[in-house]
């Protein structure tokens, strides 16, 4: 993570150092992922290429592009187009702006002939995106409109009919209506992007009349970070939680020093209404499955009595970790992303002192720890960076915080046991392993995109691959669901295997953390064998790819019992399982549904 | 602001642009002296010379340059008060 791409971040400087700040990137030891972006424009977009690239790098992402020529993107996608099938984009922007909206009503003309432009507007692009899911089917992320950079009705021109300002908004709402209803399809709201940055200067038509680029090129590095947040959101690499700070982060002033009594929170003060909202923003993460935390250096005593203060929005219950106590703020942070098997990298630190940040960024490889500035500030200042761009929200989502509090339960309760089978046992454990079905595949595409610890190949696949897989029958796919009397963990387990020549041979085997040593891996291993046995398949091939990440199966298959048969130099394995005929489940403690 | 305090800046501004710290310009340095510079690269120079300077190059300006001299003319006639 560079400082220089973090919002708030010099645009200027960005566009000006852009090569060496590649470099930069490029050089750092980051395990990328690599992603084809394919760039379909309305006006030119090289520049928009080039940022886009920083941004990715900068999440990790390591793109090639496809780029159209000027103004070509609807013929490059309406057409056959042999170059993009041959390039196999992993993901389509369409940059369109208000210069390729090809007609706005005229005063004059009736509602009904305004109705028909809007419509043929709307149809030309929605053809075009049905087009690209059935060629490429991969996400497609396109831009809405912006709003026009004149008004010759003055303000009339938002609600009269003729108005272009109403003609867009209306156009926009159709756009809004497609992605409600298409699941690999993304807006990146340029509407509001532009307002943010400042309309006028946005649309600079210097700019145009000069290189035909649609946007000044000043406002492209905030373009660039929101395309690049819906890409990296798609790909699985959202940020998952916060970890706070307490004293003149979510109040003011110091309580240990000032008292509970006197720390500014609250409508009584002007600073007061600024840490009240901002508690609001954070509490209004929880929603979206964001999960809360606190590292504080201050007394457990101090910091509960801060937040069970009548003003306070947040409560000690909105809170999975709470570490209040005078140890390093690295070491509170590494011990809270332990407790909850997240790696650091997935929280992002708040905190108004900046030797705390530097402290923690600087210790923990890769975890954001932005420059919040004043408290007016802090809001903007998180807000931009998209830490948690939603592009999908599944009930998981919603439930993600219970489950955390539920594994705390857990934890306690396992305290009180001093065999670890007969703990298993009191879970009451119930597992579904089944092959995939149209419910859950969002979540199992989201799961094989988000785990990272826990999955022997790290393969990532799209929705549509994985329902591709579902329907193959040389494909085995099984999800595990898992639920215990303290709730239901959802699906926390998949595997695909691709039986060739009588052989199955395990392209992905992946498990959610938050159900690591449930015995889980054991049920999905017997629920494999069952279905291999099942079709006939007496053999299995399993195969380990070291990333930086997932150590801890580097010896899974040994554990299975599977025999090693091959390693490459850089740790690459490959496993052999033959199925005995009396094979003899390995789960002893989870009741399982196949 | 004299020639030689302009084309201090000026290199600066290339080195970056160009991310080559070996780039110095002079008044008959033109695209072709320099690899990367193509007409995309050509904007990214002007918008960061503009920003650099504190000046803005008019449109009929920037289609005339013809090389690095004329462009340092546009500088020091608009950048007089820095």
């Amino acid at each position: 993570m560079l400082k220089e791409l973090e919002y708030p971040f010099d645009g200027k400087l960005l566009l000006k150092n852009k090569k060496k700040i590649r470099k930069q990137l490029l050089d750092s030891d980051a395990n990328f992922i690599d992603k084809k972006v394919a760039i379909l424009g309305g006006s030119t977009t090289k520049d928009i290429l080039q940022m886009l690239e920083l941004f990715l790098l900068n999440n990790g992402i390591r793109p090639t592009f496809y780029e159209s020529e000027y103004n070509q993107y609807y013929q490059d996608a309406m057409f056959p187009n042999e170059e993009l099938e041959e390039f196999k984009p992993d993901i389509i922007y369409v940059f369109t702006t208000n210069r390729n909206i090809t007609s706005f009503s005229q005063i004059g003309d009736t509602l009904e002939r305004i109705d028909t432009l809007i419509d043929r507007e709307y149809q030309r692009f929605s053809e075009m995106w049905d087009k690209l899911a059935n060629v490429y089917r991969c996400p497609v992320i396109q831009n809405n409109f912006e709003l026009p950079f004149y008004r010759i009705m003055g303000n009339k021109e938002a609600s009269d009919i003729h108005g272009s300002v109403n003609f867009i908004t209306r156009l926009n709402l159709k756009f809004y209506e497609y992605a409600q209803k298409h699941d690999n399809f993304y807006i990146c709201d340029i509407n509001y992007i532009s307002a943010d940055y400042g309309l006028r200067e946005w649309a600079d038509p210097f700019y145009y009349y000069m290189y035909k680029y649609a946007i000044n090129p000043s406002a492209v590095p905030l373009l660039a970070l929101n395309v690049a947040n819906i890409i990296k959101s798609i790909f699985g690499k959202n940020k998952k939680g916060f970890v706070l700070d307490l004293d003149n982060t979510l109040w003011g002033g110091v309580i240990g020093d000032d008292g509970v009594d006197n720390i500014v929170l609250g409508p009584e003060e002007s600073e007061g209404q600024g840490y009240s909202e901002f508690q609001r923003y954070i509490k209004a993460h929880k929603q979206l499955g964001i999960i809360l935390n606190i590292d504080s250096k201050n007394d457990i005593e101090n910091a509960l009595s801060g937040l069970n203060h009548p003003d306070s929005e947040l409560k000690p219950d909105d809170f999975i970790c709470i570490k209040a106590n005078w140890d390093p703020k690295d070491s509170n942070f590494t011990q809270i992303a332990n407790d909850l098997s997240l790696l650091p990298e997935s929280l992002v630190f708040i905190d108004d002192n900046p030797a705390e940040r530097h402290i923690v960024s600087n210790q923990l490889k890769d975890v954001s720890a932005p420059e919040i500035g004043d408290i007016q500030n802090y809001i903007i200042n998180i807000d931009r960076n998209g830490y948690f761009e939603v592009t999908t929200l599944s009930e998981d989502d919603y439930k993600r915080n219970e489950m955390y509090k539920e594994n705390a339960e857990r934890a306690q309760l396992q305290a009180s046991f001093s065999d670890y089978g007969e703990y298993l046992d009191s879970l009451e454990m119930q597992a579904t392993n089944k092959p995939f079905e149209a419910i859950y595949m969002s979540r199992i595409a989201q799961l094989t995109n988000k785990s990272n610890q826990f999955n022997l190949t790290t393969h990532r696949y799209t929705q549509e691959e994985i329902e591709k897989v579902a329907y193959d029958d040389s494909y085995i796919t099984i999800y595990g669901k898992l639920t215990d009397r303290f709730g239901d963990n959802g699906v926390v387990s998949v595997v695909i295997g691709h039986i060739i020549d009588g052989i199955c041979h395990i392209d992905l085997w992946l498990m959610s953390c938050r159900v690591l040593k449930r015995d889980m891996e054991f049920a999905m291993m017997d629920s494999l064998v069952h279905r291999c046995k099942a079709k006939g398949i007496h053999e299995i091939r399993g195969y380990y790819y070291p990333t930086s990440k997932n150590k801890m199966v580097r010896d899974f298959y040994h554990l299975q019992g599977f025999e090693k048969i091959s390693e490459d130099p850089d740790g690459n394995t490959e496993w052999k399982f033959s199925i005995p005929s009396d094979y003899k489940n390995k789960n002893i403690h989870i009741n399982v549904n196949e | 602001m004299t020639r030689e305090e302009v084309y201090k800046k000026l290199d600066e501004v290339f080195q970056d642009v160009f991310d080559d710290e070996t780039i110095h310009v002079d008044d008959s340095t033109t695209a072709e002296d320099i690899e990367d510079w193509d007409s995309f690269e050509h904007i990214n120079l002007i918008n960061a010379v503009e920003e650099a300077f504190g000046i803005k190059i008019k449109m009929n300006e920037v289609k005339k340059l013809e090389n690095v001299g004329q462009m340092v003319n546009i500088i020091i006639e608009r950048a007089v008060e820095c």
